[in-house]
């Protein structure tokens, strides 16, 4: 389901992940890199990418790492989700960082590494270029 | 969301950074919980408190936004770590104690009342029926929605902050009548607190949003709140219906079967090296009830009781802190068993409580082994 829950309009590259983050306990608050093994961005960091993935889980105190990104200047410029969740979307709230999510048609066309625009303004808030 | 013009002026910042921020929050957690408004709400009480599961970035962000906030409706606040009276008993690290005050400082600078508590339904007086609050301490959200006539959201810490500081919160599902989707049929006979926290865990487990419960006979207030605190533990859930049966709601059992694969699950251990009672806190009716039934025997180890600062003041003039001290209990306001960093893992094996909640986070958070038990058999194994 389509819904914008922090507004914002940015430009830029995704990283997509097929996997849930937990905040808390994956992420480094320094740097945005995923510290998880297991999970599919291992060592990735998400600093000014878009930020595609399923959805967050675990404690709500994950919303401050989110917030805690964004003062350390490693924050993406947005998150896009397919599933809503609290701790994502305080998170993102907290540190505004425009967040949305969007149907699981429009999430499977979103791939790595692909340049798109967001502006939460637009009927259709995800702009391929070209 | 449809916003008021006001509303709207806000979110785009014409009112300052703080009140953006607390109205992007409301905006954000409304559209997640599918709020089609804002609502005017009378009294907040806050989580995130404890420097233990806030840490540095909660410290940091409370710093900078108590600067500017302040709070617009009566607020009340969950406990913190430590009571300040006898931190020095517990080797907490010097750093721990100064972030846990800073915290407590810009909770008060924000204006803020230091009640520490998580049962603010026993010491504040309750408003009106059908009154709109936002309660994020999730035993409080739903002791308000099920035993208090009051209407809260399961609130996160900060969609409560933002309410505190905006005077609104999202008009989401458990403010709207509706009745429970699911019916459970309490079926284990002679039930005491232990059993409301597991009937409580079970619900929160398989519930979604709210749960009718049948065949449960009058609650003391202990049940009620171990039936709260068990619901808060295991799910997302905040509201009981009792015997509101629904012809259309799903039915499951809660029998001894049910119940005992819970204990099976949060009891880990044989033996507690010391006892904890308070998960939640303990009001002035369950510390009168304590010093009753020890009858002034002591306890065979150190007991823990938590219990909010005012209900210590007032358990002290009634000569019962003088009591319970003698009998081997070291009385904490402040803070509770959930999420304490007064209990470490390598000074304790395994602890001994009633609370369902408790023995959860002692587990999970704490990593250290429980021994549940109910009062009555707490006293009559523990005290000499």
């Amino acid at each position: 389901m389509r819904k914008i829950l922090v507004h914002g309009k940015v430009k830029g590259t995704i990283l997509k992940s097929q996997n849930p983050i937990n905040f808390l306990g994956t992420m480094d608050k320094k740097t945005g890199i995923i510290n998880d093994k297991s999970h599919d961005l291992f060592q990735k960091s998400v600093k000014d990418r878009i930020l595609v993935f399923p959805y967050g889980i675990g404690s709500s105190v994950g919303a401050y790492t989110i917030y805690s990104i964004k003062s350390n200047n490693s924050a993406p410029l947005a998150m896009v989700c397919e599933k809503v969740d609290l701790t994502v979307a305080t998170g993102c709230a907290l540190a505004n960082i425009p967040l949305i999510t969007v149907t699981k048609d429009e999430f499977s066309l979103l791939e790595n590494g692909k340049e798109v625009s967001l502006d939460t303004d637009l009927p259709n808030p995800i702009i391929f270029p070209g | 969301m449809e916003l008021t013009r006001e509303e709207e002026s806000a979110l785009k910042g014409e009112q300052g950074e703080t009140m953006q921020t607390a109205y992007r929050i409301l905006v954000a957690t409304g559209e997640a919980t599918d709020a089609e408004r804002l609502v005017p709400i009378k009294w907040a009480h806050l989580s995130g408190v404890n420097y233990n599961t806030i840490g540095d970035a909660g410290e940091e962000f409370l710093s900078n936004i108590s600067k500017e906030a302040r709070v617009k409706v009566k607020t009340s606040l969950n406990p913190m770590g430590f009571d300040i009276d006898n931190v020095e008993n517990y080797n907490l690290s010097e750093n721990f104690i100064s972030k846990q005050l800073s915290i407590k400082k810009s909770y008060e600078t924000m204006g803020v009342m230091p009640s520490f508590s998580c049962i603010p339904y026993e010491i504040f007086e309750n408003p009106e029926e059908g009154t709109q609050v936002s309660f994020a301490e999730s035993n409080a959200a739903i002791h308000a929605n099920s035993f208090d006539k009051l209407k809260t959201n399961k609130e996160s810490a900060f969609s409560a902050l933002a309410s505190a500081l905006t005077g609104k919160s999202p008009y989401s599902s458990l403010r709207k009548e509706s009745s429970s989707k699911l019916t459970i049929r309490m079926k284990v006979e002679n039930p005491d607190e232990l059993t409301y926290g597991m009937l409580g865990f079970f619900a929160g487990k398989v519930g979604n949003e709210s749960v009718n419960v049948s065949g449960v006979g009058k609650m003391d207030h202990r049940s009620c709140k171990s039936l709260c605190g068990g619901m808060g533990t295991s799910g997302t859930c905040a509201k009981f219906d009792f015997d509101k049966d629904n012809p259309e709601s799903e039915k499951i059992d809660f029998d001894e079967n049910e119940m005992n694969k819970i204990y099976d699950e949060l009891n880990t251990c044989e033996k507690g090296d010391l006892i904890t009672l308070g998960s939640p806190q303990l009001g002035l009716e369950e510390i009168s009830d304590l010093v009753y039934r020890l009858k002034g025997r002591s306890f065979k180890k150190k007991c823990m009781i938590f219990c909010p600062r005012v209900v210590k003041e007032q358990a002290t003039k009634l000569g019962h802190v003088d009591k319970l001290t003698n009998a081997g209990c070291e009385i904490l306001s402040d803070c509770c068993t959930c999420l304490t960093p007064l209990i470490k893992k390598d000074e304790v094996d395994g602890v001994t409580t009633n609370s369902i909640k408790g023995a959860y986070y002692l587990q999970n958070s704490n990593g250290v082994g429980v021994n549940l038990k109910p009062l009555s058999k707490i006293i009559e194994d523990e005290t000499k």
